[in-house]
């Protein structure tokens, strides 16, 4: 487990959205740039790393009652993005970090969790 | 639950794909705000938002018919695209003929009617080539008989 204050010192990450959570505590991470394939993954708590920046982000975010996106490689969303995850409640991290390292970082410092594919 | 039967419509704009989602988000505030099983809504919202994003992509739009009871949620999803000329391809995780453009977009990984089947407790595809397609999702409250 770490919380999302940790993992923004980990991630060296920016905080674009969301300073208000940083004491969530996630559990269990996702590395994607496929939307359904995120979708396909059923877990509490967790962190979605992607390197992708568009709205369809956030809406799978809020499907899936993910409350952490973390965008990587350096990838800044626009406003509307920003603006659609703060009214939704959830809060976007950036780092540079490329999606491997990121993953990695956060499994080797604590969250171990898988998602449930059946 | 409050109310005995919800009825809600919602048309969905192919316009602009940055709005894609628009009608899972409105059924999912309805059945938290309904006081909704969380896991129940849960998997509403994911096997709608799909079937809403496949008519976007696929068909330029439709329609969103959902009935909340007391027993179930039933989403059904139609639209007057192109249709499915082999239901079982298209059943086949990994399979699509989504364009790059949606690839880029994060779908099209050929995952979204498997996800439709996983998450719900009935599925019905209705789809005639060159007529349109009808998905019908139904989720029970009770996961009995799932």
């Amino acid at each position: 487990m770490l919380k999302v204050s940790e993992i923004v010192k980990i991630l060296d990450a920016e905080v674009l959205t969301g300073e208000e959570n940083m004491d969530l505590e996630i559990y269990s991470g996702c590395g994607a740039d496929l939307m359904s394939d995120v979708m396909a993954f059923v877990k509490e708590s967790v962190i979605l790393c992607t390197g992708l920046v568009n709205p369809q982000v956030v809406r799978t975010a809020e499907m899936m009652d993910i409350k952490v996106l973390c965008f990587v490689r350096g990838k800044v969303p626009g406003e509307a993005v920003i603006e659609l995850a703060r009214e939704k409640g959830i809060t976007i991290l950036a780092t540079r970090q490329p999606l491997f390292i990121c993953c990695g970082l956060l499994y080797s410092n604590g969250i171990k969790g898988r998602g449930v594919w059946n | 639950m409050s109310e005995a039967i919800v009825k809600l419509h919602y048309d969905i704009d192919a316009e602009d794909f940055t709005t894609a989602g628009e009608a899972s988000s409105g059924v999912k505030k309805t059945l938290t705000r309904l006081g909704v099983n969380h896991e129940v809504i849960k998997r509403v919202a994911i096997a709608m938002y799909e079937a809403e994003i496949n008519a976007v992509i696929h068909a330029n739009g439709g329609t969103a018919d959902v009935e909340i009871t007391p027993e179930r949620v039933t989403v059904i999803i139609a639209d007057n695209g192109p249709g499915i000329p082999d239901l079982d391809q298209a059943m086949t995780p990994g399979w699509s003929t989504a364009t790059n453009l949606v690839r880029e977009m994060g779908f099209g990984a050929g995952m979204g009617l498997p996800n439709m089947k996983r998450y719900t407790d009935e599925m019905y595809v209705d789809s005639k080539v060159g007529v349109g397609t009808k998905v019908t999702l139904i989720v029970n409250m009770n996961r009995q008989g799932a």
